[in-house]
């Protein structure tokens, strides 16, 4: 099968890089190898300083609304983080002191949310903290299963019963101006979060929960239907095993599910994620890139990857494909012709900072404006 | 470097860093809370089996084996093998009366061919399904697939000579479906090859793949078929002929469930294997022409089967439809269905059945297409009952559009 540009890996760089293609006329395939890192997305772009207009209206196109503020958010745990371009039910707040009297609002039997550390965290901000279990028969079914009360499973019934939470909460609001709720709304019905602010009468911030994130999976969602709208063609489940490349220049790829059918194209992007997504895989001597082999930068000595300090930096979660000033990775010290290494393979990032979505849509941006560009495109 | 070869654990278990992506996508975890969900059904409980057989639980027979956390895991954790392995090992239960019956599509279809407008008729009757019902605990809501008088065996062997005449021959895997309920998707496929100037002959007496057998416990007639079918497959192969399938769910089982689960080898036959729409898009793709109607229009809405998505084959399909002159082509949200063959049949499962197909269902209404295509057999039965709106296969889609 001949494509214009093959991309391997379905996440947000790759997601990017392809809607980019199709919406400029050009026909492309993703590779996904099993979902990807947006299911555990915090819902910002942290490193975005200045929005490019196109990746908003990119945004915009698939439904997906943001908003641009430079301050900081709530993490999960209490702490703050700085952002900028975040989803729409991201809040985001000149200083971490957002309110005085804070309402945490939880579910019963949910235990992929911290209320009590977020009341710790804000209390230390100077805000004042009461946490309420909601307990509704609605989500009682849920609790048949204690290990499956999820993020996800709870958002799936709220698309149906948010205007009951609305109501619980207006009865349990006392004299607090602020709500916390936890990030588990607008799955499906993405009106769901902006509806909860217009219901009750205090502002309100949603704080992250455990995986998998419901605005990361509403996210891509939206972006693979959108891909798939404008004619994409998403491998999901599939895998690049090996690739076809002479002279530095990348014929075709091989997938586990297409075996003998290989997916030839003129372009080819590298969107294959860090050691999460196998982008990068390790073993005792040496860690690779393991579909072209391309030069991964590290420390030649296995002791030097890690810190043995869980918490301190770890070197290892900076490593990652060596590329030229284009993009192009290097293999064996030579620029590759026609791939492009885009996201997290870059390496560089940190994840602990939550950069990665950032230099995805960055990067992504980048390999599609060279492909693009090109006198052949 | 071979180091992950010595570690590799059985279907892949130790691979999970319970990242829970799977639960997100599990049809079933969405409707019914008495199932555990696929990363406790699968790979956390395998650790505790692992242990003590007594940690195995009867609630993962609501798997419905449909893959979907396949598909989703990032790690590449073979999780509804794990979850069918455990069955297999450890369910000591034997497979009831209805079990055995809707499981043995080969036998049933041997015996009611013969009288199939009675069988039909009966079949059809709200007594009878009120019966059945009551009986046997298949849901009264369910219409069962009608008969055919005639075989696609029958039909097919009566045309040896007029099919050995092609230049180039494949065989073909048609199932119990083609054969005993629908034989005009077969005459289809032996249009489109026609067209393509491939002549298609039948297997040495092939056998039902055997996945409802899988799903309701029957392992040892499945593995029987598994071997006979390896076996007749092989020999087809060994001829020089690649053998061509219609359904996606024979389809994988013979291509992943026979070695993953049966433990029945198919290196010799895996690769030789495919479903129809692949092998005409590799024939166009290498200069073959098709010559179409000048007056067709249709509105086709592409569902890819669960096993489709599996196999990661639904893409030849696509292409296929969309490359047809006349063809206003939308590929549905890749949702199941809710059927997953027989475990939509059994009462216990009907309301969990209807409740997953929904978003499907409700997709199909919006779109309003004058068919809706895909490779699967109880997924066409799920969305004619459920919605109305007919369904073909690509293949019978294609042949239509011919000239």
């Amino acid at each position: 099968m001949k494509f214009h540009t093959v991309i391997i890996g379905g996440g947000l760089a790759g997601l990017v890089s392809g809607i980019s293609l199709q919406k400029a006329g050009k026909s492309t395939a993703i590779i996904s190898n099993g979902q990807n890192a947006l299911h555990f997305f915090s819902g910002s772009f942290e490193t975005l300083e200045e929005v490019p207009q196109r990746m908003v209206d990119l945004l915009e196109e698939a439904g997906i609304r943001t908003h641009y503020q430079p301050g900081v958010r709530l993490m999960p745990l209490g702490t703050f983080r700085p952002a900028a371009l975040s989803l729409e039910d991201i809040s985001l707040f000149p200083t971490p002191r957002f309110g005085k009297k804070v309402l945490i609002v939880t579910f019963r039997g949910y235990h992929d949310f911290f209320s009590s550390f977020l009341a710790e965290g804000l209390e230390k901000q100077g805000m004042t903290c009461r946490i309420h279990p909601l307990d509704l028969p609605q989500l009682e079914w849920l609790e048949q299963s204690p290990s499956e009360m999820r993020s996800v499973q709870i958002a799936r019934t709220m698309d149906r019963i948010w205007e009951v939470v609305v109501q619980e909460v207006r009865i349990l609001l006392k004299d607090e101006d602020t709500v916390v709720l936890p990030q588990v709304f607008g799955l499906q019905d993405t009106s769901v979060p902006g509806r909860i602010r217009q219901g009750i009468p205090a502002q309100v911030v949603f704080a992250g929960t455990l995986p998998p994130s419901v605005p990361g999976i509403r996210t891509q969602m939206l972006l693979k239907r959108r891909y798939e709208l404008l004619g994409g063609t998403y491998l999901m489940g599939d895998e690049a095993t090996t690739a076809h490349v002479h002279d530095g220049v990348v014929h075709s790829i091989v997938t586990k599910n297409l075996d003998s059918h290989f997916l030839e194209a003129d372009h080819f992007i590298l969107a294959s994620g860090g050691f999460f997504s196998k982008g990068l895989k390790s073993n005792p001597f040496r860690i690779h890139e393991p579909v072209f082999g391309l030069d991964v930068e590290q420390a030649p000595d296995r002791n030097d990857w890690y810190h043995p300090e869980f918490m301190s930096d770890q070197p290892y979660l900076s490593y990652g494909v060596k590329t030229d000033a284009g993009l192009h990775p290097l293999q064996a010290g030579a620029p590759m012709k026609n791939l492009y290494a885009v996201g997290s393979i870059l390496g560089g990032t940190r994840p602990e900072m939550g950069s990665a979505a950032g230099l995805a849509i960055r990067s992504a941006l980048t390999a599609v404006d060279q492909i693009l560009n090109q006198p052949n495109a | 470097m071979k180091l992950q070869e010595y570690t590799e654990s059985k279907h892949n278990f130790e691979e999970c860093m319970k990242c829970t992506v799977c639960t997100a996508y599990c049809p079933v975890l969405q409707v019914n809370p008495r199932y555990p969900g696929p990363k406790q059904a699968g790979p956390d409980g395998e650790r505790l089996r692992l242990k003590d057989p007594f940690f195995f639980h009867y609630a993962l027979k609501y798997c419905m084996n449909c893959k979907r956390c396949e598909v989703a895991c990032p790690s590449d954790v073979k999780v509804a093998d794990l979850i069918q392995a455990a069955r297999i090992k450890y369910d000591r239960s034997k497979p009831k009366l209805r079990d055995r019956i809707l499981a043995s599509t080969d036998f049933m279809g041997s015996l009611a061919r013969p009288f199939a407008p009675v069988v039909n008729g009966v079949t059809g009757l709200g007594v009878t399904k009120t019966l059945l019902d009551a009986t046997l605990k298949i849901d009264r809501n369910r219409t069962f697939p009608k008969y055919s008088g005639r075989s696609f065996e029958r039909w097919l062997s009566r045309r040896e000579k007029e099919q050995a005449a092609f230049p180039e021959q494949v065989s073909y895997f048609h199932g119990c479906y083609v054969n005993y309920n629908f034989p005009q998707l077969g005459k289809d496929l032996v249009k489109v090859l026609n067209a393509l100037g491939v002549g298609v002959r039948l297997l040495d007496k092939e056998k039902c793949c055997g996945i409802a057998m899988i799903t309701n416990g029957m392992t040892e007639q499945a593995t029987r078929h598994a071997q006979h079918n390896v076996a007749v497959i092989g020999k087809a192969v060994a001829e020089g002929r690649k053998v061509v399938t219609t359904s996606s769910s024979c389809t994988l089982t013979i291509r992943e469930e026979y070695p993953n689960l049966l433990g029945v080898d198919n290196a010799a036959v895996r690769d030789s294997l495919m479903i129809a729409t692949r092998f005409v898009f590799e024939k166009l793709e290498r200069g073959a022409t098709l010559r179409f109607r000048p007056d067709f229009h249709k509105k086709v809405a592409y569902h890819t089967p669960c096993h489709m998505e599996k196999l990661g084959w639904g893409v030849f399909s696509e292409k296929i439809l969309r490359m047809i002159p006349g063809v206003e082509f939308t590929l549905l949200d890749s949702n199941c269905c809710g059927i997953a063959g027989t475990y939509g049949f059994k009462k216990e499962n009907y309301a969990a059945s209807q409740a997953i197909g929904a978003p499907l269902f409700d997709q199909i209404r919006t779109i309003n297409p004058d068919v809706v295509a895909c490779d699967c057999e109880t997924c066409k039965w799920q969305i004619e009952m459920s919605t109305g709106y007919a369904v073909a296969n690509p293949i019978s889609i294609l042949a239509e559009a011919l000239e």
